[in-house]
């Protein structure tokens, strides 16, 4: 039973990510990929994770992929774009990283060391509350430094999109250029 | 757990492929940031799915750290996006050959 589930979420989830790539209108990979998102969300659920499914719906589905819609619609991009022309280069070295998981798949076999019996048997009761005694003891100081990757990414994104300071730079050189070049940033 | 951890790690396996045949292959520059996304999603699922599979609650906490990591990409990229588009009026990388040679 765990088995088919398992077999329906991996099956929707390739297609829809095949799709993502596939596609040419942008609005319709982003709408395939907001389904990819709620069926790696429910393969979460089915491993126990239910915190991670509930954050993957809420910031993935719920902020990232609208910040995508935004963009997308607010730029209103023109469908002819076309394949890029290094197929040959990636073909080439798909093919060489095939050959590469194929041979150290036959040759080590995909097995992976067994879960040890100490870990096995202590079961996360409470995920959310087992996440945070977690992230809140032992993964403090990422967790401070995840804040911190948030704070650079906002100003970051402020200051790369508003109008004003990125094109009052080249006009300012311009109109200063006789003066000493310590005056002009 | 009744489905093996190999399952989960061809899964992911996949999933990471496609995402870097979409890097690779498009043009468009949203769709390479999307791929991307495909790609952190692949590592997510053989987070969660070792987390699961060794009973350790580490994996699922790093999960969270790379989900912090790609919001931040997504707005920082997408900031470059709008900046590009302002000033070239595309987003095909193709139209973009200042540093090739």
């Amino acid at each position: 039973m765990a088995t088919f589930v398992f077999l329906y979420f991996a099956a929707i989830i390739l297609v829809t990510a095949s799709l993502v790539v596939v596609l040419r209108n942008p609005i319709y990979s982003a709408l395939s990929l907001l389904v990819m998102f709620f069926h790696v969300a429910g393969l979460y659920v089915t491993l126990h994770a239910e915190f991670l499914a509930a954050i993957q719906i809420i910031v993935y589905a719920g902020a990232i992929l609208v910040l995508y819609l935004f963009v997308v619609m607010l730029l209103n991009v023109k469908r002819d774009e076309r394949y890029s022309q290094q197929g040959p280069v990636a073909l080439f070295l798909g093919a060489v990283l095939l050959t590469e998981a194929i041979l150290l798949a036959v040759s080590h076999g995909l097995t992976v060391a067994a879960p040890s019996p100490v870990a096995a048997g202590e079961r996360m009761a409470g995920n959310t509350e087992s996440i945070g005694e977690v992230l809140y003891s032992t993964y403090l100081f990422p967790f401070e430094l995840a804040s911190l990757i948030l704070l650079v990414a906002m100003i970051g994104a402020v200051i790369l999109s508003k109008k004003g300071i990125m094109e009052s730079k080249p006009r300012s050189r311009e109109g200063t250029t006789h003066q000493s070049p310590g005056g002009v940033i | 757990m009744n489905v093996p951890v190999e399952y989960y790690m061809v899964l992911s396996g996949l999933v990471f492929l496609i995402g870097l045949v979409g890097v690779l292959v498009r043009t468009n520059l949203i769709i390479i940031l999307l791929s991307i996304e495909l790609m952190l999603n692949a590592t997510n699922i053989n987070f969660v799915a070792f987390s699961a599979h060794f009973g350790n609650l580490a994996g699922q906490v790093f999960v969270f750290f790379a989900l912090t990591v790609a919001a931040a990409e997504v707005a920082v990229g997408l900031a470059i996006i709008i900046a590009l588009y302002r000033h070239h009026a595309s987003i095909n990388v193709d139209d973009f050959r200042l540093l090739k040679w």
